[in-house]
C-alpha cells in the first residue's frame, strides 16, 4: 500500500479513501473488532502463561502474579481480556457458521453482529458480576 | 488479461482449486479446527477461573495439580497458541508490504509462540506430575 510504495520503486500515489467516508456497517466493525480482539487476545495467553509459571515457581513469584492481578489496573487489563476471548468466541462461531455458507444475507448479517456486539458485553459484565457476588476475593 | 479459453490444467487440478503451488486450504483449515476445539475449552476456562478468581497460591496449585484440569489446560494453552500463531500470521502478511520486516516478524512470531508454548507446557507438567 502506501508504505511499499515509499520504500520501494512505485511512485506514491494517491489513495481512494475507503475508510473514512463511509458509514461503518455492523459487519466491517464486527470484522476489524473480531482482528484487534485476536491480536490482543494473544497478549492475553502471556497473563494465563504469566500465571502458569508463576504456580509453577512457588509462592514467591505467585505473590507477584496475585499482586499485579488483583490491582486496579491488573482487573482493568482482565476485564478487557475477558470482554476480548467472549467477543472473539461468540464472533468466531459465526465466522464457523458463515464457512458453511449460512448468515449472509446482509440484513441478517448486520443484526447477529448487532447481538453479537450487545451480548458480548453482557456476558462479560455477567462473568464478573458473578465471581464479585460468589465472593471471590478479586 | 482475458481469461484463456483452453487452459493446461486438468479438470481434476481445477476441482481440488489448488493451483501451481498444490496447496493453500491448510492454514484456512487448521485455523478453523483450531477454532472449533477451542470452543469448548475457552466455555470451560472461563467457567474455571470465574469459580477459582482471587484464589490463594495453595489453591491454584491445587486446581493446576489435578489431571483433569491439567489436561485441560495443557490442551488449552497448546491449542489456543497454534491458533494464535496462524492467526498473528495472517495480521502481519496484511500489514506488513516490505518482504525484510515482514519475513523478521513471522519469524519473531513463531519463535514467541513456541518459547511460550514448552514454557506453559514444562508449567503444566511439573505441577501435574
Amino acid at each position: 500500500m502506501a508504505d511499499a510504495a515509499a520504500s520501494g520503486s512505485r511512485k506514491q500515489r494517491p489513495l481512494s479513501p475507503f475508510v473514512s467516508i463511509y458509514r461503518w456497517p455492523v459487519t466491517m466493525l464486527t470484522s476489524i473488532v473480531h482482528r484487534i480482539t485476536g491480536v490482543g487476545l494473544a497478549g492475553g495467553a502471556l497473563l494465563i502463561a504469566w500465571w502458569l509459571i508463576a504456580t509453577a515457581a512457588g509462592p514467591g513469584a505467585y505473590g507477584t502474579f496475585a499482586a499485579v492481578a488483583g490491582s486496579w489496573f491488573g482487573k482493568l487489563v482482565l476485564f478487557g481480556f475477558t470482554w476480548a476471548l467472549v467477543f472473539h468466541l461468540l464472533s468466531g462461531i459465526r465466522h464457523l457458521v458463515w464457512d458453511f455458507g449460512y448468515g449472509f444475507e446482509k440484513n441478517r448479517a448486520e443484526r447477529i453482529g448487532t447481538i453479537i456486539i450487545a451480548l458480548s458485553v453482557i456476558l462479560t459484565i455477567a462473568i464478573w458480576a458473578l465471581v464479585y457476588f460468589r465472593g471471590g476475593a478479586l | 488479461m482475458a481469461a484463456p479459453k483452453t487452459s493446461l490444467r486438468t479438470p481434476m487440478a481445477k476441482v481440488r482449486g489448488l493451483g501451481a503451488a498444490h496447496r493453500g486450504t491448510e492454514h484456512f483449515v487448521r485455523q478453523r479446527v483450531s477454532a472449533i476445539g477451542l470452543v469448548p475449552l475457552v466455555l470451560w476456562f472461563v467457567w474455571a477461573v470465574a469459580a477459582h478468581a482471587g484464589a490463594t497460591f495453595t489453591a491454584s496449585e491445587a486446581f493446576l495439580s489435578h489431571p483433569v484440569n491439567a489436561t485441560l489446560m495443557l490442551l488449552l494453552v497448546l491449542t489456543g497458541i497454534y491458533h494464535a500463531a496462524i492467526g498473528i500470521q495472517v495480521v502481519i502478511e496484511d500489514y506488513i508490504p516490505s518482504e525484510g520486516p515482514r519475513v523478521a516478524l513471522l519469524l519473531l512470531n513463531k519463535f514467541a509462540c513456541v518459547v511460550v508454548a514448552l514454557a506453559c507446557t514444562l508449567a503444566i507438567l511439573k505441577l501435574a506430575l
